[in-house]
């Protein structure tokens, strides 16, 4: 068996930031989608999950709820919610597929071109302090035990955040258990199957304690 | 653990708490200085009281000043406020010179400690003067605008934007609040603080007790709005739509609780009008609490069947927090802040006029089961969401963010 360095438990917090650019009708999101820094896309897809918000989301980015609560576009709210970022090399290409289902919808119908929304949209981006909580965990068993003490936040940045930082769109623990060769490979095969779009932090967090308790304790493969 | 961090820690959760000292680790024997202009009243005030020393708790320096000026200074600040929230006021160039004359009076006295921290806030219009007076600052300044300013009156806002354009960072309580101003301007919705007198558990005779106080009868429904005399919170509308509801409900009952802030020189004005529209009636109780009624407002909501907060105008409406805290239904004005707390069928209603209140009312009174169910999802809602616990740690990362940049994600580990 390969031996990894211990994993280091860190944990985040997030701050949201106003950019100053607003949109009232689509043709203006697409004019300040075309401008605005990738950070302010990259949070109006994942920035939601650190940020006050009721229960489950009903779309799994900003820009798909305003276009159907705000534009009452129902359509392009579904193709907007159908894009997922990992698909995707980098966020300038998810803006640019972005991009293209707004002009999609622009082509299709000229009143959506002036159609005022009922609310502005507002483009916001974060930045996100990142600490260390001095865990560390010794061996991949440890994951069973130790997820379900993590914080929410701690969970997005292992797990959400890392997206943007590892190679491949990989989460951290999947990077860290890749450290001891093949040995985890199923194990990071399920990683990838959890789907972060449709849960809250600490759904996420449920289904992989549950996922690391069940490979670990119940014997790997 | 210090006493102050484990009492939250109880109630917010010892992550929370664990969570706020790391952040707050890189920031230790940092000098913050937060200024406002009232020591009591209003929910600047409620913030920093419990704010302030949880900061020094967790190892940064931090100290609150409160400004003072003349009468002529107050109503220059009042409608600052007012015209922030988009009334359209003009104000006269004498009390524009009271104004700037207070701050530069209160610069005087505290130069030297604004001068020598490593982060100012400056809350509100009020003291936004100070930087002007401070030209050998050497921290991060940064303007907490708490009010609804999405659409200012331009004069107004355009005279105060030359002073905040010089701050290093600005904080909006919402997205829409924001203006375009050349700093980073973050978001940070306030917060209430459980453990102060306004929200603490309260035992059931103390509650019973504002019953036999007021002449309220514990038997029949009872309606609450607590907030100033204040037009933009629309107690004029309250009793119309305690009216309308009255027609179907007759032994309904409204208590309006109005606080008082001593920069609020408006308030006797909008009290004779909602005196004169309740005309008499002896099922609505208009109180007028002195600042440190706390344990009474507090005993008000939660005797409290449905709390309203039906404002035209809010900030961001932290009776609303407030009220969820106590597990109490919503019924509010479909602005501001409001809108993030109170989510339709969830933890109330938003409503636009009188009559929408009133029919969320009659709705509500004859489904006690789903109130109750509505207020404990709003009481968890606020525990997550809105405490003073996450506002803190907001306040520490933007810090921390001033510190260390304009880049996305900081790094400390």
């Amino acid at each position: 068996m390969e031996n990894a360095p211990a994993f280091a438990v860190k944990d985040c917090a997030l701050i949201t930031i106003a950019t100053g650019r607003k949109a009232i009708n689509l043709a203006e999101l697409r004019d300040r989608l075309q401008v605005v820094n990738l950070a302010s896309i990259y949070h109006h897809f994942w920035g939601g999950l650190l940020t006050p918000r009721f229960e489950e989301r009903e779309f799994h980015n900003d820009f798909a709820g305003w276009a159907r609560h705000s534009l009452r576009e129902p359509e392009l709210a579904e193709r907007l919610a159908a894009i997922d970022p990992g698909e995707f090399q980098g966020m300038e290409t998810v803006r640019q597929e972005i991009l293209a289902l707004i002009d999609d919808t622009l082509d299709e119908s000229e009143t959506s071109r002036w159609m005022p929304a009922a609310r502005e949209f507002e483009f916001l981006r974060g930045q996100l302090v990142v600490f260390d909580t001095a865990r560390r965990l010794q061996t991949p068993a440890d994951l069973a035990e130790q997820i379900p003490k993590m914080s929410t936040s701690s969970i997005f940045y292992h797990f959400i955040d890392a997206r943007s930082r590892v190679p491949d769109n990989r989460d951290d623990f999947s990077f860290w258990l890749s450290g001891y060769g093949a040995e985890h490979q199923e194990l990071c095969g399920q990683l990838a199957a959890i789907d972060p779009f449709f849960s809250s932090l600490s759904q996420i967090r449920q289904e992989l304690a549950e996922l690391f308790t069940a490979y670990f304790e119940g014997g790997a493969p | 653990m210090s006493s102050l961090l484990e009492s939250y820690a109880a109630i917010a959760g010892p992550d929370v708490v664990d969570h706020l000292r790391q952040l707050a680790k890189s920031l230790h024997g940092a000098k913050v200085v937060h200024v406002n202009s009232t020591r009591v009243g209003g929910g600047v005030a409620e913030i920093l009281e419990k704010l302030v020393p949880l900061c020094n708790e967790l190892g940064l320096d931090t100290s609150w000043e409160v400004i003072s000026g003349g009468e002529e200074f107050y109503q220059c600040t009042k409608s600052m406020h007012n015209a922030l929230q988009g009334n359209r006021v003009r104000i006269p160039a004498r009390l524009l010179t009271a104004y700037e004359e207070a701050n530069a009076a209160n610069a005087e006295i505290l130069r030297e400690q604004l001068s020598a921290a490593d982060f100012v806030f400056i809350h509100d219009p009020q003291p936004a003067g100070l930087l002007g007076h401070c030209p050998d600052r050497c921290g991060k300044w940064v303007w907490r605008c708490h009010i609804d300013a999405s659409h200012p009156y331009r004069p107004v806002w355009n005279y105060l934007r030359k002073m905040v354009s010089n701050y290093d960072a600005s904080i909006f309580s919402l997205p829409a609040f924001a203006q375009l101003l050349p700093h980073p301007q973050y978001i940070i919705p306030p917060s209430i603080d459980p453990l102060s007198d306004k929200n603490i558990d309260l035992s059931q005779e103390e509650v019973a007790r504002v019953f036999v106080t007021f002449d309220l009868d514990p038997a029949r429904p009872l309606l609450v709005q607590v907030s100033r005399f204040d037009r933009f919170k629309d107690p004029v509308g309250v009793i119309q739509a305690y009216r309308l509801a009255k027609k179907f409900i007759p032994d309904l009952q409204l208590v309006l609780a109005g606080g008082t802030a001593s920069d609020d020189p408006e308030g006797e004005e909008i009290l004779a009008e909602v005196r004169e529209e309740a005309n008499d009636d002896p099922d609505i109780h208009i109180l007028l609490l002195p600042p440190d009624a706390h344990r009474t407002i507090n005993a008000l909501q939660r005797a409290a069947d449905i709390v309203l907060q039906k404002s035209t105008r809010e900030g961001f409406g932290l009776t609303v927090t407030e009220a969820m805290w106590k597990g109490k239904p919503v019924i509010g004005g479909d602005t501001g802040g409001i809108r993030l707390q109170v989510i339709n069928y969830h933890t109330g209603f938003l409503v636009h006029t009188p009559e929408g209140a009133a029919l969320r009312i009659r709705h509500l009174l004859r489904q006690k089961e789903r109130m109750q169910a509505m207020g404990m999802k709003g009481k968890e809602y606020a525990r997550e969401n809105f405490l003073l616990t996450r506002h803190l740690r907001e306040y520490l990362t933007l810090l921390l963010g001033l510190r260390h940049g304009d880049k996305y994600r900081i790094d400390l580990s």
